[in-house]
């Protein structure tokens, strides 16, 4: 026992060196800079809680972040969570061609975001895809997108639901090839069919699925930040940039370490927060079997 | 924060996928009835109508970066311009140091994942079929800096590169996230997962930890160590935020997805070129995909998670 807790030891050094030095340290680092006035170069001072008081009262762009993380949010997460959900149960095994559909949806997962949104950006232009369509065919003049608040923030939404939906369908499609034949065809015999089998039935016994794709894709949401940094720069003014484009743009454009810890630990609070909510919430909508 | 859920995903090994797979053969023999195959029929219209609207931004932007620039906002627009150049994926590589970012991605990504497999498959063993004292607490701890979201990590971890002066190099890309707890987790649930016979008859032998663990263990880790390399090179590969902040001179060190941002800032109004560049960067990810799109789905019902 006492040798192979020493074996132990050595097997597990390099996870545990590695955590020390590049979770604990900066975690710990990170809540003494929250507390401090830490330029990227040049003295730091104790300021107590004034970095969180200036986010909360003096900072012009925290509130706007804020309320641009919550509308992302808020329309992201069902939006992205009912498209793939409706998309892996359609995808059947009946479905002809359904591994290659299954690879073509999940591209857009594993490219570099970047990537993506170029893609987008280039479509969104006031001379790009969708106006050239719309004006070209139907003489209709569409808003210029990425130059107006309301459409902005849509088309950030609407791209990340472009971008995420594999994932999500290929958590579902992995629930749903593992539900017991016996209950559906049970359901069957009972006289349902259809729709109302795969909403009252189907639906009901892959919730723990839906329910761990709704927290990850919660938190994921709430940490956003390549697609509106990258396709709006977070403009109009600062209309779609959410909480990590600003806690980025205080720590590496205005240099100010201090501010943007203190705003990744009010993030880190809000993921905390909204996650326990929602396990507190499961017991109403998820069934678990076993 | 979600371990219970993932503990849940992962006790349904591969073997149910495995199972699910035969099931899935049962199913489609069944015959039909009329209702069923009207219902099939309108499955296939929507999925293939839905693939089709998924599948257009891709399309268009592929046909995008053969057009001369001149052409790109066409009205109304076309898919095809009047001339086909393939020579702007060409160009790409004159106006930008692309092998470079190509290369460094390759580079960090590999050798990322080296670092994650190893780490990972030794702590997983020390935690999974070790017997020591503590070691559950330990876990749990470990466990809980998962839930420590990236944000949080990023500020102080450049400070860090900074006292350690590794600001802008490669062992600043490479070594930060390579100790997440998530691969020690997956590799600790597969080892428990193995039958404890195999390795008491080689200790029997005289065989000791190190060589239970590289001749027994490991072999048999093969589909579970296939599927965390693939994630972690996947999240290596497109990795945006930390190289955007701990790399100043993009030409050395930039990675495919700083680089390509650098590109496109750059080449400002060049769509043709920053599309061609959008279509390189999309290919080395898009064959993995394809090649290895039994272990994508394995993985995700091993952990539902990864690939971020």
């Amino acid at each position: 026992m006492r040798a192979e807790g020493r074996q132990a030891l050595g097997f597990a050094s390099p996870a545990l060196i590695g955590l020390a030095v590049f979770t604990v340290v900066p975690v710990v680092l990170s809540i003494v800079m929250s507390f401090y006035n830490w330029p990227t170069f040049g003295d730091k001072t104790f300021n107590g809680v004034a970095n969180y008081i200036k986010l909360f009262t003096a900072s012009p762009d925290f509130w706007p972040a804020m309320r641009n993380t919550a509308v992302f949010t808020i329309v992201y997460v069902p939006l992205s969570i009912v498209c793939s959900l409706i998309l892996a149960m359609s995808l059947g095994p009946r479905i002809r061609g359904r591994g290659a559909l299954r690879v073509l949806f999940f591209i857009p997962v594993v490219t570099p975001m970047v990537a993506s949104v170029l893609v987008w950006k280039m479509m969104l232009q006031p001379q790009g895809l969708f106006n050239g369509i719309a004006q070209g065919w139907f003489g209709m003049k569409l808003p210029n997108f990425l130059a107006d608040p309301f459409w902005a923030m849509a088309m950030v939404i609407i791209m990340s639901v472009w971008q995420g939906l594999g994932y999500n369908m290929l958590i579902f499609s992995a629930a749903l090839e593992q539900l017991p034949e016996s209950v559906i065809e049970a359901a069957r015999i009972d006289g349902a069919s259809g729709l109302r089998m795969q909403w009252s039935v189907v639906v009901p016994m892959i919730s723990p699925s839906i329910f761990f794709a709704t927290i990850m894709t919660m938190i994921t949401s709430l940490q956003v930040f390549a697609q509106p940094q990258l396709l709006t720069g977070g403009g109009p003014g600062n209309a779609t940039q959410p909480l990590v484009q600003f806690i980025y743009n205080q720590g590496f454009k205005f240099q100010d370490l201090g501010i943007a810890a203190a705003g990744a630990w009010i993030l880190f609070a809000l993921i905390i927060i909204i996650t326990a909510l929602q396990f507190g919430a499961q017991k109403k909508w998820v069934h678990y079997e076993h | 924060m979600s371990t219970d859920l993932q503990q849940a995903a992962i006790a349904e090994t591969a073997e149910a996928v495995e199972v699910a797979a035969e099931d899935r053969g049962r199913r489609t023999k069944a015959p039909l009835s009329a209702g069923e195959r009207t219902r099939l029929v309108i499955a296939h219209v929507f999925v293939y109508l839905a693939a089709l609207v998924f599948v257009s931004p891709l399309v268009y932007s592929f046909f995008s970066a053969l057009k001369p620039n001149n052409e790109m906002f066409s009205m109304p627009p076309k898919l095809v311009g009047a001339e086909v150049r393939w020579s702007n994926f060409a160009d790409v590589f004159a106006y930008g140091p692309f092998l470079t970012y190509i290369g460094n991605s390759f580079f960090v990504a590999i050798a990322g994942t080296l670092v994650v497999l190893i780490v990972s498959t030794t702590a997983g063993y020390a935690f999974g079929r070790l017997r020591w004292r503590g070691r559950d607490a330990v876990f749990v701890l470990f466990l809980a800096t998962l839930m420590v979201p990236a944000e949080v990590l990023v500020i102080p971890m450049f400070q860090v590169m900074q006292w350690l002066n590794w600001v802008d190099t490669y062992q600043a890309l490479i070594f930060p996230f390579a100790f997440t707890a998530f691969g020690t987790f997956l590799m600790r649930q597969f080892f428990r997962g193995i039958p404890y016979e195999l390795e008491e008859a080689a200790r029997v032998d005289g065989a000791g930890p190190l060589r239970s663990f590289l001749q027994i263990i490991l072999p048999l880790a093969k589909s579970a160590v296939a599927v965390l390399s693939v994630f972690t090179f996947l999240s290596f590969w497109n990795s945006y935020l930390w190289p955007l902040i701990v790399t100043v001179d993009y030409n050395a060190h930039g990675t495919l997805p700083v680089g390509l941002a650098t590109f496109s800032g750059l080449t400002g109004t060049r769509w043709d070129l920053q599309m061609a560049a959008a279509i390189i960067s999309m290919v080395p990810t898009t064959v993995l995909v394809i090649v290895l799109q039994k272990h994508l789905v394995k993985g995700i019902a091993m952990a539902g998670l990864g690939g971020r």
